[in-house]
């Protein structure tokens, strides 16, 4: 790497290489049964240098190629954008644990174990299910190094895993899924299965809803699928930068509940959004988004920071391969008091969404979203009858959010990037197929 | 740079030494550049080059898989590999036969698009950004341009050398106007296998979309409900890659005894009028391939012929396990991951109904045009559409907001009851199958419309 950078410095003002090793190592079973083993390593390198006050960019993941690397990316900086950041100074970061060695040690059959006893605690409820489940140990190392001195690393270990039940009678499909991922080992296969018992019952009547405009419940599920993507876009600082955020102009505005907070954390020791630096060595930070209902901060890498006259927010993230972009660490919106019950009590006639396929699919950067409910319930006088079908459920994010009657108190991970309770918004648009 | 073709003899000899049921590789060399724009500023521009392998073996049933970046000791990764294999393994190992295969493919194209200079892609697409600025309302804009260039040698225990490369070319623009806390948004998809000139000469197309998004702010939001949806060729293409493309993909039949009482060959699906194809065969298109990444020679498969299932997408294991012929759909987006079952230029041929005829008769019902994206859970799907019109009494009215349509696989092909004669395909999408993503597809199909349709509104 080294030496990348001092040939990179031959003929560029400022240089940084970046790279990445990872190995993977996932069983997966499919129809029941234990199907894959893999093993997936991986070593790409990048490297980043300012010419003439440009900024070029290359990747590579072939180990030998140092002088190609070199030569693309001083080509495409005859292109590039001017920068206006300068590499960070070397940095006394603070800990983040993302590494325990019991990720790598668990031995193939242990995981191989866990998914059968998560198939099987399903199976045992519902014996006509065919299940599909997962169970990875991941290891990723970053180091990064720039011209000014800057020399940091670190590893991450990642345990994670995850079932997917699919349920048919006649043509009628149900699909219910859970996972959970840590960087410690996980032991415990009956946090996801109970999760998936609870779907499965609440699945075993139909129903259906006949109000038009009522009250919706988003578990944490279903928030993930339906709210978090447009509310990433309008905090990512670029969005803001552009002009193209519907919230750009409202920091320290009521824009959204009084009871509504929001943070993008890197800092929490082992979890697998966290790390103690972003890809471009930028210490990381718990950064409050909303704070009471009003827009706190937004979300910057170095670039976009220094266009907008900001101090980056370390989110400066490569995803994809590309240059550095400003992107969520991970959400974590704070719980509120009110037990999931309770939330149910008080509704006459309403919906509980735990998963709307294809909201990320219509103007996300409006905050506008439209989805069929895949997992969903009805719920009636109190309690839930049944799941719902053929049902959509449309609304926009910043009206959904400027009243909520409640936030749960049952916040909890939703896959490594996302922390949330589930939310109680007293009106939505639905449609239903008749 | 190692000679990949090299390392592939080696491999060659090397699997020979090993016993398990079935061993494969996969040995690629890649190389690829992007350029990005927002608002009026060339973002970022920057280039990648790429050298990775795979080891893929069964055994019992069970499969093993080891990539990697480092060429090195390939023993060991075979050994991996199969060690991975025997422990997954617990039945029977089950391949169709296939011919092997000693072959080698060139990209079919005049000109590497990785090779054309930067400041080449960069007068293009500066342009591009010159004709979406013409509409000075706009607030910002995205263009994302991408090309590739891959070599990739697949090897197998039985006998297969195959060489093949390819090219792809990607475009996609995007112009945002807001109002207030209003955003809208507008956008386009393009694509090709390889051929930077299918990109070219967008000009009128891309002001249009620059103009669509300052209309989309005062444009009014359609009403919840179930309408009469006339689709035009690039969303009827998108409808049916979600809506039925993924049902056609065996790996979700082959394990599933409810799932194969739904798909029996033979069933009536939607009208005489109906036909849906799949096929890498059918040439130039960014789905199209000569042999799949199993080895097995590409096809043309019908998957409902005059409204009757008649076929599906299969890998060598799903269709060995269904007892049916292998159709050369074995896809993975990279040495990364293993091949599974995928589609690559799938559409609805052509009917008789012209456009005209096909709206003549609506009283009340919706245009919609273009795609945002789709997703299925296959008996679900949804599909969200960039512009809608309302029609009214025959006729199309003003442009509304953009809709998410959503329904039932079963019931709405069924409904499907006016098939146009004006056959397009889009080749804009990349398609995603879990984490494989996104992989170069392309659909298509002429205008249809569906009765009964449920639209997402306020």
């Amino acid at each position: 790497m080294q030496r990348i950078l001092e040939q990179a410095m031959q003929k560029a003002e400022a240089a940084e290489v970046f790279r990445v090793t990872s190995e993977e190592t996932p069983v997966q079973f499919e129809a029941d049964r234990l199907k894959h083993i893999q093993s997936k390593q991986s070593h790409v390198t990048a490297l980043r240098v300012i010419k003439n006050g440009r900024i070029g960019y290359s990747v590579s993941s072939n180990p030998d190629d140092t002088a190609g690397l070199i030569d693309a990316a001083l080509e495409t900086a005859e292109f590039g954008m001017q920068a206006e950041f300068e590499l960070p100074a070397p940095t006394d970061y603070k800990l983040v644990e993302t590494y325990d060695p019991a990720v790598e040690a668990v031995p193939l059959e242990k995981m191989i174990s866990l998914g059968a006893e998560m198939i099987s605690a399903i199976k045992c409820n519902n014996k006509d299910i065919i299940c599909e489940a997962g169970v990875s140990k991941d290891v990723v190392s970053v180091h990064i190094i720039n011209s000014r001195g800057n020399d940091a690393a670190y590893t991450k270990s990642v345990f994670s895993m995850g079932i997917e039940g699919n349920l048919i009678r006649g043509t009628d499909m149900l699909f219910v899924a859970e996972s959970e991922s840590s960087c410690h080992p996980l032991t415990q296969t009956k946090t996801i299965t109970d999760v998936v018992i609870r779907q499965l019952e609440w699945s075993k009547n139909q129903a259906s809803v006949t109000g038009k405009i009522i009250p919706v419940i988003f578990t944490p599920d279903g928030v993930a699928s339906a709210l978090i993507n447009p509310l990433m876009s309008a905090f990512n600082g670029k969005t803001v930068l552009e002009g193209a955020s519907p919230i750009g102009d409202s920091l320290g505005k009521l824009v959204f509940d009084k009871k509504l907070n929001l943070f993008d954390d890197a800092t929490i020791d082992y979890r697998p959004g966290s790390h103690p630096f972003d890809d471009e060595g930028v210490a990381s930070h718990r950064t409050p988004l909303i704070e009471n209902g009003l827009p706190a901060s937004f979300l910057y890498d170095l670039q976009t920071s220094a266009l907008a006259g900001k101090e980056s927010t370390g989110n400066g993230h490569r995803g994809g391969g590309g240059l550095p972009s400003p992107s969520a660490n991970a959400f974590i919106i704070p719980p509120g008091e009110t037990a999931f019950n309770d939330m149910l009590a008080d509704i006459k006639e309403g919906l509980v969404v735990e998963y709307l396929m294809g909201a990320g699919q219509g103007n996300i950067l409006g905050g506008d979203f439209s989805g069929n409910v895949l997992l969903g319930f009805k719920v009636e006088n109190g309690k839930i009858t049944g799941r719902v079908k053929d049902t959509m459920v449309s609304g926009n994010v910043y009206q959904v959010l400027k009243e909520i009657t409640a936030i749960g108190s049952d916040a909890r991970w939703i896959g490594g990037f996302l922390h949330s309770p589930s939310l109680y918004c007293p009106s939505l648009s639905v449609s239903v197929k008749k | 740079m190692p000679d990949i073709e090299a390392v592939g003899r080696i491999i060659a000899e090397e699997i020979k030494k090993y016993r398990a049921d079935h061993i494969e590789a996969h040995i690629e060399q890649a190389g690829s550049s992007h350029i990005t724009y927002r608002g009026r500023k060339l973002e970022s521009i920057g280039k990648s080059s790429g050298i990775g392998g795979n080891i893929r073996a069964q055994f019992n049933g069970g499969w093993g898989f080891a990539s990697f970046n480092n060429l090195d000791d390939i023993p060991a990764r075979i050994e991996l590999a199969i060690k991975q294999a025997k422990l997954a393994g617990n039945s029977k190992s089950n391949l169709a036969k296939v011919k092997p295969v000693i072959d080698d493919v060139p990209a079919g194209i005049a000109t590497n698009p990785v090779d054309i200079p930067l400041a080449d892609k960069k007068k293009l697409l500066d342009e591009y950004n010159d004709v979406i600025w013409q509409t000075p309302e706009l607030q910002t804009s995205v263009i994302g341009y991408g090309d590739g260039y891959k070599k990739s040698i697949f090897i197998d225990s039985g006998g297969s050398f195959i060489q093949q490369e390819r090219a792809d070319v990607s475009l996609r623009l995007m112009a945002i106007a807001t109002d207030g806390s209003d955003v809208q948004q507008a956008n386009m998809s393009l694509g090709s296998r390889g051929d930077f000139s299918q990109i070219q000469s967008l000009h009128s197309q891309v002001a249009e979309m620059a103009q669509r998004a300052v209309k989309l702010l005062s444009a009014p939001q359609i009403k919840g409900g179930e309408y009469t949806v006339v689709l035009d060729p690039v969303l009827a293409g998108v409808f049916v890659h979600e809506a039925f493309g993924h049902l056609s993909e065996s790996d979700f039949i082959y394990e599933n005894p409810r799932m194969r009482e739904i798909m029996t060959l033979g069933k009536q699906f939607g009208g005489k009028h109906l036909n849906i194809v799949d096929g890498a065969l059918v040439p130039n298109l960014r789905g199209s391939y000569k042999y799949d990444d199993e080895g097995v020679p590409a096809s043309k498969t019908y998957l409902i012929k005059e409204g009757k299932l008649t076929g599906r997408l299969h890998s060598r294991e799903t269709a060995a396990k269904m007892n049916e012929k292998p159709t050369g759909n074995a896809r993975a987006v990279s040495y990364r991951y293993p091949p599974i079952v995928r589609m690559t230029n799938t559409f609805i041929e052509p009917g008789t109904v012209t456009f005209n005829d096909m709206i003549a008769g609506i009283k009340e019902g919706v245009y919609a045009r273009n795609w945002y994206g789709g997703t299925t859970s296959m008996e679900m799907f949804t599909f969200s559409a960039a512009e809608a019109y309302m029609i009214k009494n025959g006729k199309i009215g003003g442009l509304m907001r953009p809709v998410v349509l959503s329904g039932n696989v079963f019931t709405t092909l069924q409904n499907i009851d006016a098939i146009g004669d004006d056959l397009d395909m889009n080749q804009g999408g990349g398609c995603g199958k879990g984490e494989q993503s996104p992989l170069p597809v392309s659909n298509g199909s002429p205008h249809i419309r569906i009765h009964n349709c449920l639209v997402g509104g306020a």
